[in-house]
């Protein structure tokens, strides 16, 4: 398992947009809404470019070196269209609703090692795209399971360096493929449970810490269910009572909203981070991990189990 | 946990469907739509001298023009989540099916987008009636001439 420890990479600033649904109060200083699904555009697809281009604009200048990201758009268009135009170099990065992770922690192997200064994570996710790159037409009322997720709305970016900020990443695990032969890609939770344990049990391993060492443990997008199966794997298989985890997407939607199982997407777990976890100053040591499904249209069709992988890193915040 | 555990553990702990209380709204929606489509037919028949034949065909369109409406200007997704089969199976469904798949696809242009797509829910139904419109005639001529 490939884990890693930082000492001088730090988040120095970050940027976010938030669709309608996600405005109800969870979240804090979102740097800005969009209240409809067009952000001005004439489709689903330019919207989500509109909002990564917003977060570039932000975040970008003379000392970024790369930008790191990617979406759930096929063949991650939203990322790659967004940086065009910018003349910075660009990897574009693909673990479903782990993308932003992932980003963070390439970005951080480079500062470390040196190679780099300054560079930019970035993620984004429609809910409409989404719908109409996984699922059905986006107007077709096909009816979800109350066990199934809603993805979120927004784009996320933050810029990650050697110079020293409050944020400070400690480490970082990269998960590895895990398939608990789970074939309904409604229960995104529960294919993601299994690696969500297997990357958080790797990365205590490996720095000899306990789940009560940090103030909060933050899962992405396994809703209410895929919590539930998280904290019972957990305990029945490592012994481990997990007092002080929150998911991301359980918490995203008020429950007066109805979406479901609660949010998913690339771009939920990033908008509780930032938006929610990081603005309470009761938190100070928080592990992250996000969770992705990499769940194929084309292979649940020809009735294949859905592989899932998770990433993890340590964060931790001076007050 | 091993995977066959682990496969049993998700399947108890997940919420099952509410089949009851969706059958009753099912069927009272079905029932209200199907039963204010024949007091139009029959006002139709007796009071403007449309033929049985006729109205059955205008209220057949009634319902495919009001299902593309609907689902083109309101939330007509949202009501059949709710009404589930009650909404979508007199005739509403299958309208309902192209028009999303179209609305969706109109801007990837005319031919790759919109014609390529336009039966993209709805082209199993056309293709296996057809298979079974032309079995059950086979059937039909071979045992009852």
């Amino acid at each position: 398992m490939a884990s890693f420890t930082y000492k001088d990479v730090y988040i120095n600033r970050f940027y976010s947009i938030a669709g309608k649904y996600e405005n109800n109060g969870v979240l804090k200083n979102v740097n800005k809404y969009i209240n409809d699904f067009y952000y001005g555009e004439k489709t689903i697809e330019d919207c989500e470019i509109k909002m990564q281009k917003e977060v570039l604009k932000d975040l970008v200048n003379n000392k970024t070196e790369l930008i790191a990201g990617g979406d759930l758009m096929n063949q991650i268009t939203a990322t790659s269209s967004s940086v065009n135009e910018l003349n910075i170099s660009f990897l574009g990065l693909y673990s479903a609703c782990a993308t932003f992770l992932s980003s963070i922690i390439i970005l951080s192997n480079f500062i470390q090692g040196k190679f780099i200064k300054e560079g930019i994570g970035i993620t984004s996710s429609h809910n409409l795209s989404s719908e109409k790159q996984f699922r059905f037409p986006v107007e077709y009322g096909a009816i979800k399971p109350e066990y199934s997720t809603f993805t979120c709305t927004g784009s996320v970016g933050c810029t990650i360096s050697k110079y020293p900020s409050k944020i400070k990443i400690k480490s970082s695990t990269i998960g590895s493929v895990v398939d608990y032969g789970i074939k309904d890609a409604n229960n995104m939770g529960a294919v993601m449970a299994p690696s969500a344990v297997k990357t958080l049990i790797d990365h205590l391993n490996y720095t000899k810490t306990k789940v009560e060492d940090y103030d909060v443990i933050l899962t992405g997008d396994l809703g209410k269910y895929g919590a539930d199966l998280f904290k019972t794997l957990l305990s029945k298989d490592h012994g481990i009572v997990i007092k002080n985890h929150i998911d991301a997407g359980s918490i995203i939607y008020k429950k007066n909203q109805q979406k479901y199982s609660g949010g998913s997407g690339p771009v939920c777990l990033p908008l509780i981070l930032f938006n929610n976890i990081l603005q309470n100053k009761k938190y100070k040591k928080i592990l992250v991990i996000a969770t992705g499904s990499l769940h194929s249209p084309l292979l649940v069709n020809q009735k294949h189990s859905i592989p899932s992988t998770s990433h993890l890193i340590s964060l931790e915040v001076e007050r | 946990m091993e995977k066959k555990e682990y496969q049993k553990l998700v399947k108890k702990t997940q919420p099952k469907p509410k089949r009851s209380n969706n059958l009753i709204k099912a069927f009272l929606c079905g029932g209200i739509i199907g039963s204010s489509c024949e007091v139009i037919r029959l006002l139709l028949i007796n009071y403007f001298e449309i033929k049985k034949d006729a109205s059955i065909s205008i209220i057949l369109l009634l319902l495919i023009g009001l299902s593309c409406f609907l689902t083109s200007f309101c939330d007509f997704d949202k009501y059949v989540i709710k009404f589930k089969a009650g909404l979508i199976v007199p005739i509403t469904g299958f309208a309902h099916s192209i028009q999303s798949s179209a609305l969706d696809y109109k801007k990837d242009g005319m031919i790759t987008g919109l014609g390529a797509n336009f039966f993209k829910l709805a082209g199993s139904v056309i293709l296996y009636g057809i298979v079974s419109a032309f079995i059950f005639c086979i059937l039909k001529v071979v045992f009852y001439g």
